[in-house]
């Protein structure tokens, strides 16, 4: 079937708060379930406070080439919001004032950022570790995203990308038909110029998330299988691989009430709620810079558009690090999927489950 | 058990058969647990095999606990039909092997 943002369907559900209130109270099951702050107060967190901006995250826009089931940005095609050439602007100094070590590319599809390779030289520089979060299949469209792994080489970029599993039936289940195939060519060609190959020291990652409404089995054995596999089959080598769980909003919202799996997904990653994972969340090191400027605590807050706590520094034009670092983090039910299991975050696990 | 004599809520309940008998609950669940820990088989091979063996006994609380903990462990779709396959070539291959203890019989009897 073929998959259209919630925006472009004028679903409900494109609605954040609408989201909030389905995850909050659309059942009785849901209406039981305890509160995530509770949560993190039996754990002595909260209010939950950041450690520290080490990573910048910046969604780029939610423009993209693919429609994929699960995508909590709701991203796809039709998708116009882009950041402006004043608001990359106000990131650089941003970046510059923090030194920022980590800085964190998403979008949609951010390769599709007109301005992508302007903003990227601009910020890189030696020690600075520059991720791109591709979704692999744009790296094979045209010529001109084709000259893009080249780009990334000479940046040292690390490549983060989407592969939800070793084989093509549920790669494609998930992102799309065709989906499978393109990305094993996009990984081939990321081999070829020396990514994931040992001692180039070119990052080249994988994320995988359920296609499904299930936890992520174990980062570790899943690595390994999936080494075994892609190497077997077709000879890609990667770095790491990161279990990334699926939150409950948007497109997956839907999904998991379309499927009448919500309560239960609910219920299993309230009963999967681990405090190390709590600790570990990635809202407290990140900062998340939408399109549009506007400050999150993570790209999740972004898409359910619940700014930063902080009035003074909301928007990336006012940016100041120490009143970010003072600030209380927003959490409300969908943080159950963080901290479930394992943990989840942009860097995959974060605890033992 | 009014219209029906398997309900799915039944299957979060299986602890509470220790409401009836504690000592041999505690030593079962104990049990179970260590059986399926990761060992010399990994966690997502026992999934497997409990997927395999759920369809032999017909459980069908056990067929929706391991679909659920086969993906959970990170096998797919296909490797789960193949378990599948593996426990009903097994129990195909069960009654068709005795053929040959007809076979015998047959034979004996037959001139």
């Amino acid at each position: 079937m073929k998959v259209a943002s919630l925006v472009s369907r004028g679903h409900a559900l494109k609605d954040p708060k609408e989201q909030l209130r389905v995850i909050n109270s659309e059942t009785p099951v849901l209406c039981t379930l305890p509160r995530f702050h509770q949560m993190l107060e039996q754990s002595g967190l909260y209010p939950l406070r950041p450690t520290g901006i080490e990573i910048f995250q910046m969604n780029l826009g939610y423009m993209c080439n693919m429609t994929c089931k699960h995508c909590h940005v709701d991203a796809g095609p039709d998708r116009k919001e882009m950041m402006s050439r004043e608001n990359l602007e106000h990131c650089i100094r941003a970046i510059e004032q923090l030194d920022a070590q980590t800085v964190d590319l998403t979008g949609g599809a951010p390769e599709m950022h007109p301005d992508f390779e302007w903003f990227t030289e601009r910020i890189s520089k030696p020690g600075r570790k520059i991720i791109v979060r591709s979704n692999l299949t744009i790296l094979v469209t045209n010529p001109k995203y084709r000259a893009f792994p080249e780009f990334f080489k000479k940046h040292r970029m690390e490549v983060t990308c989407s592969l939800p599993f070793y084989n093509k039936f549920t790669t494609d289940k998930q992102r799309g038909e065709g989906t499978y195939d393109r990305s094993v060519e996009a990984l081939l060609h990321l081999n070829s110029i020396g990514y994931g190959m040992p001692e180039t020291g070119l990052e080249l990652n994988l994320v995988y998330n359920p296609a499904g409404a299930f936890l992520p089995a174990d980062q570790a054995a899943l690595e390994a299988d999936f080494r075994t596999n892609l190497r077997r089959r077709h000879g890609i080598e990667f770095s790491k691989l990161f279990t990334i769980t699926n939150l409950p909003i948007s497109r997956y919202l839907e999904f998991l009430i379309q499927s009448g799996n919500l309560d239960a997904y609910m219920q299993k990653l309230v009963e999967a709620y681990n405090p190390s994972a709590a600790a570990g969340v990635m809202c407290r090191n990140t900062i998340s810079v939408a399109w549009n400027g506007i400050l999150y605590d993570c790209d999740f807050n972004q898409m359910l558009e619940i700014p930063v706590e902080t009035e003074s520094s909301r928007h990336i034009r006012d940016f100041d690090p120490e009143a970010l670092n003072a600030r209380n983090i927003i959490v409300d039910q969908h943080c159950f999927g963080c901290t479930a299991g394992a943990g989840s975050s942009c860097g995959g696990a974060t605890a033992k489950a | 058990m009014e219209n029906s004599y398997y309900n799915p809520k039944d299957l979060g309940k299986f602890g509470d058969i220790a409401e009836f008998e504690p000592q041999l609950a505690k030593k079962f669940f104990d049990y179970y647990g260590s059986v399926f820990e990761e060992g010399e088989l990994t966690a997502r091979e026992k999934a497997l095999i409990a997927l395999a063996v759920a369809h032999t006994v017909q459980c069908p609380y056990c067929i929706d606990a391991y679909t659920e903990a086969s993906l959970e462990k990170g096998a797919n779709e296909a490797q789960m039909m193949e378990a599948v396959h593996v426990a009903c070539a097994i129990r195909g291959g069960a009654s068709l092997v005795h053929g040959v203890q007809m076979m015998n019989k047959a034979k004996k009897l037959g001139m």
